[in-house]
C-alpha cells in the first residue's frame, strides 16, 4: 500500500533513507556503484564489494524470488526489538531474502506465519504497512514482502 | 623454523558455575594446564587472552602471579580463542619465544546474546522490526541448503542426538543428559527449520593450552603433540553471514572454506588424513554445512553420513566427541580452545568412554562466528 492508501493517522517512513517515503509508488533505496556496478542494500556511502565511493542511491524491484526464509518463532527481546506484541499475543512472523533480479538480495519480514505459505524460489512483492504506532498516534511505516497471490 | 608443540591443557567445567567468576575459571584452566606439563606460571614468557563478556584477560596475573610476562589481551567475536592459539603458535614460530599460554574463558548472561544493531554499523530499523537475531540467519542459511543439497529434518535431529551423547560422556561438559531423537523432534521451534534442542547457548566456561618450541617440548615431555598449523580468515564479499541485510547475487563461499584451505596447505595434508574433528555446531544445521566446507565431505553427502553414523566417536571420521557446542554452550573466549583442548585429549588416547577407537593421530579443529570468520587448527601427534 502506498501512503495515500493508509488510514487517516499520520505516518512516518521508520528510517527515512529505506525507502522512498511519502511517494504514490514507494521503492526500497540501495546503492550502485559506479566503479564495478555493485547494488547494495541499504543504501551506503561507498562499496562494499570494490572499496570506491563513487557511489549513487537508487531505487530497488518490487518483485522478487524467495531465496531463502525462516519463520521466527518467539518473540524478540525488546531493545532492540520494537514491535508491540506481548507473550501472549506474539503471532511467529516470517523472514527472509528476496532476490531483486540484477540487483541484490534483499532481507525482509515476510507476510506468513507457517513454512507451509513459504517456499523457496516462489514469486513476492514488497509492501508497504504499519509497523506500529507511535504514542503521539503517528503509525510507523515499514516493509515487508509477500507471497504474490 | 621451530615446530610448534602443545605441552599442557587445561580446562574449567562448562555450564554455568554461580558464584566463580569468568577471570577464576580462566586461571583455574592455566593451572590446570601447568600442572598437565609439569611447568610454572613463572616459566611463562608470554600469554595471549581472551574473553568476550568476562573482563581483561591479562587481569589474570592479579591471581596467577605478576611476572611481568608480555601479555596480550585477543578480541575477535566467536573465534577469540582460536585467535589467542593462532598468536601464540606465530609468537613460537617466529622464534622470539619458546613456551608461553593461550587461554580463553567466558561468563555470558543467560538467555540470547543480547544485539545492539547500531554498535555493528546496522541500521535503528533492522532490530525495530525483528531482524537482529543470530538464530534467524543460521536458520536461513541451513534452510537454503537443504533445499539445494536435500538435507533432511531427520539428520538434524540426528546430529543434535549425536553431540548430547557424546556429552553425557564429557565430564567437563553442560550438559551430561543425552536427549532422545523424540525430545529433539518435539522441542519448540525456534526458528524454522531449526528446534530449541538444534541450538546451542550462552555459557560459562574457562581453557588454556600451553605451547613450546619443539626443542623445549622434548625438554619436558616425551610425548607432546604437534600444532602444524593454525589460520584465522574473515568472510569475503559475497560470503553469506549474519545479519547480511543486503545478500549480493553472486555468492562467494564462506570463510571457513578459505581457512580451511589454507590450514591443509600449511599442513602439508589433506581431509582424508583426520581422524579426529571438533566443527562449530553453533546449531545441527552449522555442523553439516562445515564438514562440507571443510573439504571433509562433498555438498549433500552429509545425508549419508550422518544417516550411516560416520561422524559417531566410532564412525570413521568422529566430529565433536565431546559434544561440541551444543552439549559444551558457548562460552565465547573459550569454544575454540576447547575444541584444541579435546583434540589433544584424543590423541594422547586420554578419552576415557568417550575415545574414539580408531586411535587417532591427526585431528583437527574448525570455529567459526560473527561476524563472519573462521579459525582452523591441524594438531598431530
Amino acid at each position: 500500500m502506498s501512503q495515500a492508501a493508509g488510514a487517516n493517522a499520520p505516518q512516518k517512513s521508520i528510517d527515512p533513507k529505506l525507502f522512498t517515503w511519502p511517494a504514490a509508488k514507494p521503492r526500497l533505496l540501495g546503492s550502485r556503484c559506479n566503479n564495478c556496478g555493485t547494488t547494495s542494500f541499504p543504501s551506503q556511502a561507498s562499496c562494499p564489494r570494490c572499496c570506491s565511493e563513487d557511489v549513487e542511491t537508487c531505487e530497488l524491484g518490487t518483485r522478487g524470488k524467495l531465496w531463502s526464509f525462516t519463520i521466527q518463532g518467539f518473540l524478540p527481546k525488546s531493545p532492540p526489538y520494537a514491535g508491540e506484541e506481548t507473550p501472549e499475543t506474539f503471532k511467529p512472523y516470517g523472514v527472509g531474502y528476496v532476490e531483486m533480479p540484477g540487483q541484490v538480495r534483499v532481507v525482509g519480514r515476510l507476510k506468513a506465519s507457517a513454512p507451509e505459505e513459504l517456499k523457496i524460489g516462489m514469486d513476492m512483492e514488497l509492501v508497504f504497512e504499519p509497523f506500529r504506532t507511535d504514542e503521539d498516534g503517528t503509525e510507523i511505516i515499514s516493509y515487508a514482502f509477500r507471497p504474490v497471490a | 623454523m621451530t615446530d610448534v608443540a602443545i605441552i599442557g591443557i587445561g580446562i574449567h567445567q562448562f555450564g554455568r558455575t554461580d558464584g566463580v567468576s569468568g577471570l577464576e575459571q580462566g586461571a583455574y584452566a592455566v593451572r590446570q594446564a601447568l600442572k598437565d606439563c609439569g611447568l610454572e606460571w613463572s616459566d611463562m614468557e608470554f600469554a595471549y587472552g581472551g574473553s568476550s563478556a568476562a573482563g581483561s584477560a591479562d587481569a589474570l596475573v592479579n591471581s596467577l602471579g605478576l611476572t611481568g610476562l608480555q601479555f596480550i589481551n585477543v578480541a575477535n567475536g566467536c573465534a577469540t580463542g582460536g585467535s589467542a592459539l593462532q598468536s601464540a603458535y606465530m609468537a613460537i614460530k617466529s622464534g622470539m619465544f619458546d613456551v608461553g599460554v593461550a587461554v580463553g574463558f567466558d561468563k555470558h548472561p543467560r538467555g540470547a546474546f543480547a544485539v545492539e544493531p547500531e554498535k555493528m554499523g546496522l541500521g535503528k530499523w533492522y532490530g525495530d522490526i525483528g531482524l537482529a537475531l543470530t538464530t534467524q540467519f543460521f536458520a536461513m542459511k541451513i534452510q537454503k541448503y537443504m533445499h539445494d543439497f536435500g538435507i533432511t529434518e531427520d539428520t538434524l535431529v540426528k546430529v543434535a542426538e549425536k553431540n548430547y551423547a557424546n556429552g553425557a560422556m564429557t565430564p567437563h561438559a553442560w550438559r551430561k543428559t543425552a536427549l532422545t531423537y523424540e525430545q529433539i523432534a518435539e522441542s519448540a521451534m525456534i526458528s524454522h527449520p531449526l528446534r530449541k534442542y538444534m541450538f546451542c547457548s550462552p555459557a560459562e566456561g574457562g581453557c588454556a593450552v600451553i605451547l613450546a618450541s619443539a626443542e623445549k617440548a622434548r625438554q619436558i615431555t616425551s610425548h607432546p603433540l604437534f600444532l602444524k598449523a593454525a589460520i584465522v580468515r574473515t568472510r569475503n564479499f559475497g560470503s553469506f553471514e549474519v545479519f547480511t541485510q543486503g545478500q549480493a547475487l553472486d555468492q562467494a563461499p564462506s570463510p571457513t572454506v578459505d581457512a580451511s584451505q589454507a590450514t591443509f596447505e600449511m599442513a602439508g595434508i589433506g581431509p582424508e588424513d583426520i581422524q579426529v574433528a571438533q566443527l562449530q555446531d553453533t546449531e545441527s544445521g552449522a555442523e553439516i554445512m562445515h564438514m562440507a566446507e571443510n573439504g571433509f565431505c562433498k555438498d549433500g553427502d552429509q545425508e549419508k553420513w550422518i544417516q550411516e553414523g560416520y561422524t559417531k566417536i566410532d564412525g570413521k571420521l568422529p566430529v565433536n566427541t565431546d559434544g561440541g557446542c551444543l552439549a559444551n554452550g558457548e562460552p565465547v573466549g573459550a569454544s575454540g580452545l576447547r575444541q584444541v583442548y579435546e583434540v589433544c585429549v584424543q590423541l594422547r588416547g586420554e578419552g576415557g568412554s568417550r575415545q574414539a577407537p580408531n586411535d587417532p593421530k591427526v585431528g583437527y579443529t574448525h570455529v567459526y562466528g560473527a561476524p563472519g570468520l573462521s579459525g582452523c587448527t591441524i594438531i598431530s601427534r
